[in-house]
Parts: structure tokens; C-alpha cells; sequence
């Protein structure tokens, strides 16, 4: 069993101000680097192939792979750093950028050198000033050390990094969205095909990759890729930030290997349910990943099988936690309202559907629901899913789908017909007993 | 009447050169516009910054208002932003909300007569580790508590 003893963090080590380049250098930073540019751009390709990592902001999508399908030749390309993190229940980008920024850096000067990109874009969330901040301190430094800009380490490699603040849009956090938001267009989802690496920023061959994604290429570049692939689980390996939030003891962001358990992370690491409740329902992997029920969570391990194997996926691991005392319906109307706000509108499945799901999520908070409006989400659900331009709709069909179904008495207990029996306070709209 | 600062018009050109198309540099333009404004888009800081750009108004209305941080009317000397998302909301978000409503009565959306604070319900923040979480203007302020509210905001009025 994979298991959090004897792990040796390297996302975010206990080192002390370890965002100062000195520092950083101390403990091996830049060094895979430097290994990179010794190398062949193929070659480091494979050794991001070989390492196994997959994609850490959402998708879960082989990076060697995505890498290698930018084009050769010498047309201008872009790298796009995902930090919109915006996903409900998601919180570590910004640890990687507050506690191990040149980590970051680090990974994406290694993509660019690889792919061949002059200049990486690096996406951040609008309210992330004081992150935006301390990015830009550390790439000042980084600047200012020659290890970004022009003929990088001597070797005749240039790469800009530059920063831009996002203004509050959730879908900007989607890649297509991101593009257009960035080439100052109204941050419509781009249809696919083409696909990034082909038509990307300003029609340029683009890749897109998270915060965290890139800071683990910097560490498979350090470590080689087989010591990276056999950290956790074997088909999906490597470090990776779990975001535990809700009704646990200690909350935060932990680092672990892939595959651990998910009763480990919440019993042992984040200390226990608050209060001494017992559970009632999980959501692994930020706002838009099927929910869990206690049974689940039980079997579940921290891994795209893992996962799979109790029907949700591991998103961004940002693991929210719900005691026996949470309003489910509450809850879930909460995430209806977030979706149906954050849709762009383009998608008639998408813009309606969203706001249907809201208002009749809303009739079970308020308790004014019926059968028939049980049976309608789940179709006005199955109208949205794979029907759109991006995947907000299914983000936000999958957790209506799956907490009405998984957690099926307690809509029932809201229906018109049971309201005698149910006892439910409408009055209160609270979310739980805290 | 807006036009922007020597100072600001040095940024803006700094901004351009950081993307292959003008067009590019609107939002890095809006931050700035709206900050020399204070903290609002009025119409004629959306004009200045078409101006800049050398982009029609409406395209930069159309860029403005999809996002929800470029503020379209005044905001109060204090912006309390309170996420209500799911993991704040699991520890009491909309108890702090209610508080914070009644005590300054206003709504989500509206400013207190003084003009010191206007409040928003915001979507999360990021803080869902240290939640329920809060920003005023920039700053997040997390683990928070009504006792917690009320001292922050004692601050504010010194
Ligand atoms: C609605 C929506 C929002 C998204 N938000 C984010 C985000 O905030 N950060 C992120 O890295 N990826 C986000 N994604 C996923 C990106 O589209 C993309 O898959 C990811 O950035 C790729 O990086 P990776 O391969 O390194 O994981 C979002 C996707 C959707 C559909
Ligand atoms: S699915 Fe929704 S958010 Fe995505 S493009 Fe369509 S309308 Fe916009
Ligand atoms: S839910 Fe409030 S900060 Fe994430």
C-alpha cells in the first residue's frame, strides 16, 4: 500500500525561504536545468514521457506526450502556465508559488527549451496579487541570474517569461479560454479541432500546462525519470498536492505520492473528521469530480484507476470533506449556482442547462421539488454532457448527476410528497451545523 | 474626464511590449486604467484605455464586462469580497455573510451611504484550506470567524 511514510517531499520541501534564489540553488535547484539543455529536445521529451507524469490541472493528460505533439520547425510557438486555478475546493498552485516559485520557473524553461518556445505566458487568477508578487520577485531573480532571457546557461537557448493577471472568470481556467483571454478577446472556449499545438495563441503551435505540472518536469529533469516513476501509483506516479478542505482537523495542502488512500489523507494527514462526526461524503478532486459516499471512500485510492474503480476521477485533487451534519442539497446547489454563473453562455446546452439546474436544485433546497423535477435533472444532465464547445457543462451535470443519485434519500427527503416525514428546517439554509 | 498619467502611459507601453498584438495588452491596460480611476471603470477611463489601444470602445466593453474584478460602477474605499463556495460554506460562510449584511446593511453588490465599504459574495477564492476566506481590496484575510470580521473591520475605520 502506498502510503505517506518515508515520502520525501520535493514539490514543497520544509527548506526555509526557499523562493530566494540562493537558496533555491543550494539544494539543487536549476540543476535540471542544466541537465535539460544537455541534452537533445527529444531527449527530454522522453524523459517526461518515460517519467509517466500526467497533467496536474484537471484532465490528468500524459505530459511527454502533449509535448511532443508540437510540431518541429522553427515557427513561432507559445507555452500558456495554467495558474487561473479557479476550481472550487483548489488551493495549491498558489503554495508552489508562495513556498517553491523557481521550481515552477525551473519546469517551465525546461518545456520551452524542449518544445522550442520563446516565450511562456504564465496565466494567474486576478486575485492573486500577493502571488503575482512574489512570481515576479523570483523571476526578476531568475532574470538576473541568466537563467531566463537571452542565451540561457551559455547555450545560445532564449526564453521570456512574462505574467498575466487574469479579472475573475473561472472558464479562463479552460485553455481555449485562456488563449482568447490572453490575446485580449472576449475569453470565449475555442471549438476543437484545430487543437493548441497546432492553432494556439495567436494561431501559433501552443501547449497548455498547470502550475504544478511544471514544477514536477523540473524535478523529473533533477531526479531522472526513473526515480520519478516509481514514486506512488505505477500507471499515474509521482508527487503530487493534495488540497484537503471542509470539515477535517487540519486542512491544507499535503504533499504525497499519487495512490494513497483516500481514509489515509483524511484520518491521518488531515487529522480526522471535525468535531468527532462521522463522515458523509467526499468529493476527490476539486468541485466538478463525482461525489463519494463513506462506502467509497473506504476502497478509494488517490489515482486516475484508483478512482476510477469507485466512479469519479482525480481532477485536481482538492479533496473536500462533509460531515454527517452537511445539507447535501445545499451543497449541491451552491456548486449549481457556481457553474450556472460561471457558464460563458455560447452553448445553448450550457447556458440553459446550467441555469435549469440551479433553479431546480433550488426547488429541493427549498423544498418545494417533486418527483417529476428528480427525473427532469437527470435529463436536463444527460442533455448537457458531451454536448458543448468546452467542459463546463459536464464539470457542472457530473456532480448534479451524481450527488442526486448517490445520495438519493436525502433529495427524497426534500420532495413535496415526504416533506411531513423529513423534518427538514427551510428556514435555516445553512450548509451544515458548523 | 480620464486620461491617463505620463506614468501610467509609460506602463501601458511597457504592457504592449509584452504580446505580439496590441489588442493583447487590454486587460494589463484595464488594471491600470482602473486603478487610476479608483477602482472603477467609468466610461470615460473605457474609452481611454480603447484610445491606447486603438480598439473601439465596445470592444473593450465587451472585454470589461466579462470579467468580474473590472468593477463597472464605484466601488466603497473598502471592497469585502466574502467567498461563499462550497468549502467556505461548509464552515460557516453564510453565517459571516448574514452578519456582515446586517451590520452594514447592504446586499451583495451595493455600497454604504459613507462609501467606505461595498460588499460582494464572491465565488472561491483559493483559500479553501484556510476557509471561510475574505478579500479586502487585495488582501485575503483567512480562518475567519464573525469575532475575526468584527476586529478587521474596527481596523478599517481608524
Ligand atoms: C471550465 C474549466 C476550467 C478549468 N480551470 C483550470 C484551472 O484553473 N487551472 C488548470 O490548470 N486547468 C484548468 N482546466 C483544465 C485546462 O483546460 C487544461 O486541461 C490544463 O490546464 C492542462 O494542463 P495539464 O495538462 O498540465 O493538466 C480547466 C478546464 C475547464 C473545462
Ligand atoms: S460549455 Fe458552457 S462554458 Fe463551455 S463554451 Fe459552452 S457555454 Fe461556454
Ligand atoms: S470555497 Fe471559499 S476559498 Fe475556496
Amino acid at each position: 500500500m502506498i502510503s505517506l511514510a518515508g515520502y520525501e517531499k520535493v514539490i514543497l520541501p520544509d527548506i526555509p525561504n526557499l523562493n530566494q534564489i540562493a537558496v533555491y540553488e543550494k539544494h539543487g535547484g536549476y540543476e535540471g536545468l542544466k541537465k535539460a539543455v544537455s541534452l537533445s529536445q527529444d531527449d527530454v521529451i522522453n524523459e517526461v514521457k518515460k517519467s509517466g507524469l500526467r497533467g496536474r490541472g484537471g484532465a490528468g493528460f500524459p505530459t511527454g506526450l502533449k509535448w511532443s505533439f508540437m510540431p518541429k520547425g522553427d515557427k513561432v510557438r507559445y507555452l500558456a502556465c495554467n495558474g487561473d486555478e479557479g476550481e472550487p475546493g483548489t488551493f495549491k498552485d498558489r503554495q508552489i508559488f508562495e513556498f517553491n516559485p523557481h521550481l515552477f520557473i525551473e519546469g517551465t524553461l525546461i518545456a520551452c527549451y524542449a518544445m522550442g518556445i520563446k516565450t511562456a505566458y504564465v496565466y494567474i487568477r486576478g486575485e492573486y496579487v500577493k502571488w503575482i508578487n512574489i512570481l515576479q520577485a523570483s523571476l526578476d531573480e531568475a532574470y538576473a541570474k541568466g537563467y531566463v532571457g537571452q542565451n540561457i546557461l551559455g547555450k545560445g537557448f532564449n526564453t521570456d517569461i512574462v505574467i498575466h493577471r487574469g479579472a475573475g472568470a473561472y472558464i479562463c481556467g479552460e485553455e481555449s479560454s485562456l488563449m482568447n483571454s490572453l490575446e485580449g478577446k472576449r475569453p470565449y472556449p475555442r471549438i476543437k479541432p484545430p487543437f493548441p499545438a497546432q492553432v494556439g495563441l495567436w494561431g501559433q503551435p501552443t501547449t497548455i500546462n498547470n502550475i504544478e505540472t511544471l514544477a514536477n518536469a523540473a524535478v523529473i529533469l533533477r531526479k531522472g525519470a526513473d526515480w520519478y516513476s516509481k514514486i506512488g501509483a505505477e500507471k499515474h506516479p509521482g508527487p503530487v498536492l493534495y488540497g484537503i478542505s471542509g470539515h477535517v482537523n487540519k486542512p491544507g495542502v499535503y504533499e504525497g505520492p499519487t495512490g494513497m488512500s483516500l481514509k489515509e489523507l483524511i484520518y491521518d494527514v488531515a487529522g480526522g473528521i471535525k468535531n468527532g462526526k462521522k463522515l458523509k461524503a467526499v468529493i476527490p478532486g476539486g468541485s466538478s469530480t463525482p461525489i463519494l459516499t463513506p462506502e467509497s471512500v473506504e476502497k478509494a485510492t488517490m489515482d486516475a484507476d484508483g478512482l476510477r474503480a469507485v466512479g469519479t476521477s482525480m481532477g485536481t485533487a482538492g479533496i473536500i470533506v462533509m460531515d454527517e451534519d452537511t445539507d447535501l442539497v445545499e451543497a449541491l446547489h451552491i456548486l449549481s449556482k457556481f457553474y450556472h454563473h460561471e457558464s460563458c453562455g455560447q452553448c445553448t446546452p450550457c447556458r440553459e442547462g446550467t441555469g435549469w439546474l440551479e433553479k431546480i436544485v433550488g426547488k429541493f433546497a427549498a423544498g418545494t421539488a417533486t418527483q417529476q423535477d428528480y427525473d427532469l435533472l437527470l435529463k436536463i444532465c444527460a442533455n448537457m454532457e458531451g454536448r458543448t464547445v468546452c467542459a463546463l457543462a459536464d464539470a457542472a451535470a457530473w456532480p448534479v448527476r451524481n450527488t442526486i443519485t448517490r445520495f438519493k434519500e436525502e433529495f427524497e427527503a426534500r420532495m413535496i410528497e415526504n416533506k411531513n416525514k423529513a423534518g427538514w428546517d427551510y428556514s435555516m439554509k445553512a450548509v451544515s451545523g458548523v | 474626464m480620464f486620461s491617463f498619467t505620463k506614468e501610467n502611459l509609460q506602463r501601458i507601453e511597457a504592457e504592449k511590449k509584452k504580446y505580439p498584438t496590441v489588442e493583447s495588452a487590454v486587460m494589463p491596460v484595464l488594471w491600470i486604467a482602473q486603478e487610476q480611476n479608483g477602482n472603477w471603470l467609468s466610461e470615460a477611463a473605457i474609452k481611454a484605455t480603447a484610445d491606447v489601444l486603438d480598439l473601439s470602445p465596445a470592444h473593450v466593453i465587451g472585454v470589461a464586462s466579462f470579467y468580474t474584478m473590472y468593477n463597472k460602477q464605484p466601488v466603497g474605499k473598502y471592497h469585502l469580497q466574502v467567498c461563499s463556495n462550497i468549502s467556505c460554506s461548509l464552515l460557516g460562510a453564510k453565517k459571516l455573510i448574514h452578519h456582515l449584511e446586517n451590520k452594514l446593511a447592504i446586499t451583495h453588490g451595493e455600497t454604504t451611504q459613507d462609501g467606505l465599504y461595498t460588499f460582494s459574495e464572491v465565488e472561491c477564492l483559493g483559500s479553501c484550506g484556510t476557509a471561510p476566506a475574505m478579500q479586502i481590496n487585495d488582501d485575503y484575510h483567512e480562518n475567519l470567524t464573525i469575532e475575526k470580521m468584527d476586529e478587521l473591520l474596527k481596523g478599517l475605520e481608524k
